[in-house]
């Protein structure tokens, strides 16, 4: 067994509504000890009310040697982005 | 108010004494995310021991606020129980320390938010929450320790034997209580024995920990004996301010 502890990576909602965000990773022996160590190094400056520990480990990421495939094709689709709508007039709350 | 007075001294100097203690470990804890736990926990001490001698030097009304009583009062005028005083000495010893003090602060605290006297109520609100965190923090490593490797378990089993005899102070109470007491300010000391010692049982029970047989405890901080440690502590914590009295930022 390595004696290192395992890397954690560690979300923070800043508040009520919005979506929690990647602040950075720490080690931690298990989740419990992570969600302590997230609470004194990603917000002891008031920066949340919500925090999720995710093993680093246990997140499924791209391959970079992929990336071609998986995002070129979105680059030249300008048509998906919402742009071309003409707001009408009269629409407070868009 | 010269029980008062008194009686913030000890709240104040057991935070800022532990306060002091915590400080010490940062950049020589076990690990970078320990470092930075420990540090939390002495500024939310440093917080709460300045709430409380701001206090005492108002009900003293000689002029003094909380740095004077910090930096310019010589051990034999502290206040704080004798077990925050005891040295560092191996992570175990600092996490025992801390979980005994934070059981019995925890507790404090929660009989404090109810006292006539609505500054302390209102401190010992805000120090509640605080403390709740420590208490969370340290009963989880005395568990950790005692329930890990059978080093970790000798070790901390160590710390608690040698700490136990510091707990007894905790329920010792005085004339000075006595008149707190009977003011409504704060508990009686001896009401606060039987949940701490049910609470740190059953830790150390999960922790596979021996609690100690009751045996001699110590006693003397709170009436201002204290052991050669606390000296040290304070000369280092103090000689910026007494070697340049006055000096600011």
């Amino acid at each position: 067994m390595s004696k290192e502890w395992p890397l954690w990576e560690i979300f923070v909602r800043s508040e009520n509504g919005l979506a929690h965000k990647h602040v950075g990773s720490l080690h931690a022996a298990d989740s419990e000890m992570a969600v302590q160590n997230a609470r004194d190094l990603y917000t002891r400056r008031n920066e949340g009310v919500s925090i999720w520990v995710v093993k680093s480990s246990d997140i499924v990421a791209t391959d970079p040697s992929q990336s071609e495939a998986l995002f070129e094709p979105s680059e030249d689709k300008t048509y998906r982005h919402a742009t071309f709508y003409h707001v009408p007039e009269g629409v407070k709350h868009l | 108010m010269t029980e008062r007075f008194e009686y913030l001294l000890r709240l104040g100097d057991s935070s800022l004494v532990l306060a002091q203690q915590s400080a010490a470990w940062v950049a020589h804890a076990p690990i970078m995310e320990e470092d930075v736990a420990l540090a939390n926990v002495a500024l939310d001490l440093f917080g709460q021991a300045k709430m409380w001698l701001d206090y005492a030097g108002e009900v003293e009304a000689a002029g003094r606020d909380a740095d004077a009583l910090a930096f310019h009062r010589d051990a034999g005028a502290y206040r704080n129980v004798l077990l925050v005083e005891q040295p560092n000495g191996n992570f175990a010893d600092t996490i025992v320390r801390g979980y005994f003090y934070d059981v019995w602060a925890h507790l404090q605290l929660a009989a404090l938010s109810r006292s006539s006297d609505e500054r302390i109520a209102a401190i010992a609100a805000k120090a509640g929450k605080e403390t709740a965190y420590h208490l969370r923090r340290s009963e989880d490593w005395v568990v950790r320790l005692g329930d890990g490797t059978e080093l970790s378990h000798e070790r901390v089993q160590c710390s608690v034997d040698a700490l136990w005899r510091f707990s007894g102070e905790f329920f010792l109470g005085d004339a000075i209580d006595a008149a707190m007491v009977a003011q409504g300010i704060g508990p009686d000391p001896e009401t606060l024995r039987e949940p701490w010692l049910q609470r740190v049982g059953a830790a150390l029970g999960t922790a596979t920990l021996a609690q100690p047989a009751d045996g001699w405890m110590q006693r003397g901080g709170k009436q201002g004996r204290h052991g050669e440690a606390l000296s040290y502590m304070l000369a280092e914590m103090q000689v910026l301010p007494r070697s340049y009295p006055g000096a600011a930022w």
